[in-house]
């Protein structure tokens, strides 16, 4: 059976927020697992009842068979005995220990030189962490926890404490980091296209709550409620591939289509995002309009969320389209319908596979 | 000068300053990270000795190790010797008179370091002993040194307390602050003028020194 993580745990905070995760994870198939979710839905508080730094009012945690916690029988282990490597928002490096000092913080050890030597940090082994960039910090981070042989890995923002052009690069590094690394991750983030870019598994969290576990594509597509497909934002989701680039423009294949996007660098295998609300529909194929891609697709359902109508459309692989509810009215959509669905190239944002 | 006295404050002084250390680190650690309700209570009797009048606290001291006491009795019978008007009598009573200024300092800087640094050391699964001695000793060095000077020279230059609980009495109890007021009861103006400049030299000297170090400690350790 492959490790698993159970977590059924209740904590209730003196300002009245009340965190109750029901959660399961197969961390022998997901070697990332994204925890998404808005500010203040309990992201964290979660990764540190896991961590074992704060104690749920009621629950269980169990790892990989494994015993974490559990109220009823009275079993709390200590972070020393659950050992995962948490890494913190800003790393929390030891200000007063050097680069190599840090990393051999748990002990000297072969792996410890190992992982200096893996993350590139032996260059940097007697500077002290205020005298190193942000991504210089993320590694002997990340170095420092793999150093402890953690069971489990988790990260809290792990991104956010760098600036905006190093975010974009570190993305894939982190995500190429820990699968290196073999320790199952759990990933903290409310930035759905990290989300995207790093996991493979995905847990939405909202206002305390677990609401949907599952691999990440399948969350992006099939979001189990309303308030979920809201928290993701990004309702299409598509695995695709680059095979052209001219101009600026990127041609990225999806499917049987040939989507045109503005060329931001990637290459090779990408997910397609596209907003729902970015996703236009017409009956006849426009045949004077500025919108680079037109797809021909079949309706396959129609819901009306109030002044807005959700159109689930078939085009080889299932597209959501967000119009109001009055133009779903007047072109009288109806399930079986063939339609045309027109999206700018701008509106196209690729991440890395 | 009475140079006795003065090596007998100097003794003190230090004897008092390393036992508060010993006391004082455990006692600011639980004080800086417990959440126990009644912790208010602990504190207020830590910060006592700083509004208690030193005739007062001595009186108490002076009562609870005097032979009669429990703890007077058992002291009686395990070193045949008495703790009123001794040396061991008046290092308990400065331990507890200077308590305050070893455990507020240290405690100050205890919480001054990131509680995150002390969390990432026990998921590395570092005990909690081993964190107090790794990360947060060395972080809070500048309170923890502060701490110690500033017992030390509240030692030094206590009166009131040793009265009470050592009395007068040459090379066991008389402190320089004793001898000052002797000689100045004697009208020995210039010895007790001699005696005070040389504390006010020794007190300046430390406290300089104290910060002159403090300077060089704060840029290589940045606590924020």
């Amino acid at each position: 059976m492959a490790p698993e993580l159970i977590c059924r745990c209740r904590k209730r905070r003196a300002s009245g927020f009340e965190l109750d995760a029901d959660l399961a994870i197969p961390l022998g198939e997901a070697a990332v697992t994204v925890l998404f979710g808005p500010s203040g839905s309990g992201k964290t508080t979660l990764l540190r009842l896991l961590a074992g730094l704060e104690e749920p009012d009621a629950g269980s945690i169990s790892v990989g068979g494994r015993c974490w916690y559990d109220r009823s029988r009275g079993i709390s282990l200590a972070p020393q005995q659950r050992r995962t490597g948490f890494l913190f928002q800003d790393y929390a490096l030891f200000p007063h220990l050097t680069v190599a000092a840090n990393v051999r913080y748990f002990a000297r050890s072969e792996r410890a030189e190992r992982l200096m030597e893996a993350f590139g940090l032996a260059p940097l082994a007697g500077r002290l962490p205020g005298a190193i960039s942000g991504g210089q910090q993320q590694r002997v981070a990340l170095a420092r926890a793999l150093a402890a042989d953690p069971a489990l890995l988790l990260l809290d923002e792990p991104l956010s404490a760098l600036d905006a052009a190093a975010r974009l690069r570190m993305r894939h590094e982190l995500r190429r980091m820990l699968v290196e690394s073999g320790v199952p991750a759990i990933v903290v983030t409310h930035d759905r296209m990290e989300a995207v870019a790093l996991g493979d598994w995905m847990a939405v969290m909202v206002e305390g709550r677990i609401r949907q576990a599952g691999p990440i594509q399948n969350v992006f597509r099939h979001p189990a409620d309303a308030q979920v497909a809201e928290s993701v934002g990004v309702e299409n989701v598509l695995p695709g591939e680059i095979i052209g680039r001219d101009s600026g423009l990127l041609t990225v294949k999806v499917g049987s289509w040939y989507l045109q996007c503005v060329d931001a660098g990637d290459s090779g295998a990408v997910f397609v995002c596209i907003r729902a609300e970015e996703v236009t529909l017409s009956r006849e194929l426009p045949h004077t309009s500025s919108a680079r891609n037109r797809l021909s697709g079949r309706v396959r359902s129609v819901t009306l969320e109030g002044p807005l109508a959700r159109v689930e459309l078939d085009c080889g692989f299932p597209l959501m389209s967000v119009v109001t509810a009055q133009s779903a009215g007047e072109m009288q959509l109806q399930p079986g319908d063939e339609l045309c669905a027109v999206i700018k190239a701008t509106s196209v944002h690729l991440t890395a596979v | 000068m009475d140079w006795q006295a003065i090596w007998l404050s100097v003794r003190l002084a230090v004897s008092t300053t390393l036992i508060l250390l010993a006391l004082g680190l455990p006692l600011a650690y639980w004080i800086t990270f417990s959440r126990r309700r009644w912790k208010f209570l602990v504190e207020a009797v830590v910060s006592l000795p700083l509004v208690l009048p030193p005739t007062v606290l001595g009186f108490y001291v002076l009562l609870a190790i005097g032979p009669r006491s429990p703890a007077g009795a058992l002291y009686a019978r395990l070193t045949g010797g008495m703790l009123p008007f001794s040396f061991q009598g008046l290092l308990v009573a400065s331990v507890l008179y200077s308590l305050p200024f070893t455990v507020q300092p240290v405690a100050a800087g205890f919480a001054a370091v990131d509680r995150r640094l002390l969390e990432a050391s026990w998921c590395l699964g570092v005990s909690r002993l081993a964190t107090f001695r790794r990360i947060l000793v060395p972080l809070a060095i500048p309170g923890i040194a502060t701490g110690a000077i500033l017992s030390f020279a509240h030692t030094m230059g206590e009166f009131g307390v040793v009265l009470m609980v050592g009395g007068n009495i040459a090379g066991v109890t008389r402190t320089v602050s004793i001898s000052i007021y002797d000689q100045v009861q004697a009208l020995n103006y210039a010895a007790a003028g001699e005696t005070s400049l040389f504390l006010l030299g020794l007190s300046f000297t430390v406290l300089a020194l104290t910060y002159a170090l403090q300077r060089r400690i704060w840029p290589v350790w940045p606590l924020s």
